[in-house]
């Protein structure tokens, strides 16, 4: 079983100058191999600077990090390990693309494995293939590409480092909502077939939904942990906090405010629906 | 780690420091490195340090973050103590071994320029540290503006200066996230030869030469929307006003030219 685990992680920055901000306070996570977990928490409640030390970007104040029970910060080759082993695709990847052709910018995190070329051939046609970015692209330059086009390139600059645990910060920022869903499918269709581990960072309630466990975060510590039916029921604490609900489980709050008896846990749209026809037919109605 | 670069950073803050005119500030500053260059004693020296500590105190700038400024002007300092220790005839020689010889002199005039460097660098960071950069500018800008009859493009070049060091931070922030990015992807740029490291450094000045022609060209319309055409008639949001403060300030510095002076008078 391949899982990563945080333990009492701090995160200071510009300790002892007048900017001095304490980004992540003592937090533990455990996150279990294959699961999809969702991070979510307004900007600036410590999320990037979180992610940023799953890979060893960043270095701990206090705490460290554990994948597979193994410090990651014990040497340089673990640090270099992890940075293989945990792909990070950051806000806005597109940014980092440099290379002159779609292909060698996919082939630039392989090449840094030190594979051999047939095995770099492979993975950059295969992690294209998963991003949905044919062949034709692989000469184009990648600063020629459209936006979402650009993001397909630097994720699978990315998915082409096969890493076990696959983390992504706002992947769907800035995408039209036929490029979000698009892209989303995509990424779990990856998730899928390679068994992996997923941190999906988000404001996207909806996208939250998708995953397997969510973790809320507030001030650089974990406010709520569980599945999204049980972090969606403590609404009124998530809106306390600045964060949104998934429109379902939004309806679903107003509909139990009025005094109606909707179950609390509803998230999406299907769960909705079954509780509003109960309390129709409850009431005497006709299913239409 | 990039964030660690101190060179020109403002510490926000609210003390008397802080509060003086820009325009004040810049002529001290201008002052007391003619100053330094007078000083003629170690008592010159010595009142320097003191002058230096009061402004610190007043502004609460800790020393620690001065020290960070300094650190990359180390090799500087040691090249040129080196130069000074080595390189300097005197009468009488402190250690001598073949051709290498270190005069009394020689000790003496490397420990003064040491001083000089720090203290003259330390100066200016007390500038930076608490005028913000757009103070600066505004100030430059007005001390400079005599120089427009003399067709100097002084309000272009203080828009230059302006827009510049607005970036530079954002340009720190944009390479340590494309650093991160790439090393994420398994760039390594710490180790390699020099060739190597070189070649390494592609996949950072690259998409950081894109993201800043981007900028540009974002910031250019976003001007052009709002109608820029040039200094000509501009009026200011921000004015300038020389006060009380100012005056005192201004007081002291001359205190500290004569204290200079006295002590060189007197050999102290």
């Amino acid at each position: 079983m391949k899982n990563i685990e945080v333990r009492g992680l701090t995160h200071v920055y510009s300790r002892g100058t007048p900017f001095e901000k304490t980004a992540i306070d003592s937090l533990d996570l455990a996150i279990q191999a294959g699961m999809t977990v969702g991070l979510i928490g307004h900007t600036g409640s410590g999320k990037s600077t979180l992610i940023s030390h799953l890979n060893a970007l960043l270095k701990p104040t206090a705490g460290t990090v554990l994948l597979d029970g193994e410090d990651i910060f014990a040497s340089k080759a673990a640090i270099r390990a992890a940075r293989f082993r945990v792909g990070v695709v950051f806000q806005y990847p597109e940014y980092q693309l440099f290379e002159e052709t779609v292909f060698a910018d996919i082939a630039y995190g392989p090449k840094n494995l030190k594979l051999d070329k047939s095995e770099i051939d492979r993975r950059v046609r295969q992690a294209a293939a998963f991003v949905g970015l044919d062949e034709g692209y692989f000469d184009r330059s990648p600063l020629e590409l459209s936006g979402g086009q650009k993001r397909r390139t630097a994720i699978a600059g990315v998915l082409a480092m096969e890493p076990e645990l696959l983390v992504l910060d706002e992947p769907t920022a800035g995408l039209d909502p036929a490029g979000r869903a698009d892209l989303l499918e995509k990424l779990f269709a990856w998730k899928r077939a390679r068994n992996a581990t997923v941190l999906l960072v988000t404001h996207d309630m909806t996208i939250a939904g998708l995953c397997d466990r969510l973790v809320v975060m507030e001030a650089g510590r974990i406010v709520l942990d569980g599945t999204p039916a049980e972090v969606f029921a403590q609404s009124g604490k998530l809106l306390s906090i600045g964060l949104d609900l998934p429109p379902a489980a939004h309806i679903a709050r107003l509909l139990r405010e009025k005094g109606l008896d909707v179950p609390a846990g509803i998230y999406t749209e299907d769960q909705l629906y079954e509780a509003v026809l109960a309390l129709w037919q409850g009431k005497g109605g006709v299913p239409c | 780690m990039l964030k660690d670069i101190t060179l020109g950073q403002y510490f926000p803050g609210d003390t008397p420091v802080h509060r003086l005119d820009p325009r004040t500030k810049l002529l001290l500053t201008v002052f007391y490195i003619i100053a330094l260059f007078t000083v003629g004693s170690w008592g010159g020296y010595a009142l320097c340090i003191a002058a230096l500590g009061a402004v610190m105190t007043v502004s609460h700038i800790r020393p620690g973050a001065l020290l960070r400024g300094l650190k990359p002007l180390v090799f500087i300092i040691v090249f040129t103590a080196a130069l000074n220790l080595f390189f300097t005839t005197g009468d009488d020689y402190l250690f001598r071994w073949r051709s290498i010889k270190i005069s009394y002199a020689g000790l003496e005039r490397a420990a003064a320029m040491v001083l000089r460097i720090l203290l003259l660098v330390s100066g200016t960071f007390l500038l930076t540290y608490t005028t913000s950069p757009l103070a600066i500018t505004d100030g430059l800008e007005r001390l400079l503006s005599p120089l427009k009859k003399l067709h100097v493009p002084v309000y272009e070049l203080s828009l230059m200066m302006c827009i510049a060091l607005r970036f530079i931070p954002l340009l720190i922030e944009e390479t340590d996230r494309i650093m991160s990015a790439q090393k994420a992807r398994g760039a390594d740029l710490e180790t390699g030869t020099l060739p190597e490291r070189a070649r390494a450094l592609m996949p950072l000045l690259i998409p950081l030469f894109v993201s800043s022609f981007r900028r540009a060209d974002e910031l250019a319309l976003a001007m052009e929307c709002r109608c820029y055409n040039g200094g000509e008639g501009r009026t200011r949001m921000k004015q300038l006003h020389m006060a009380g403060r100012d005056a005192v300030a201004f007081c002291l510095g001359g205190a500290l030219m004569a204290g200079i002076l006295l002590l060189r008078r007197l050999g102290i």
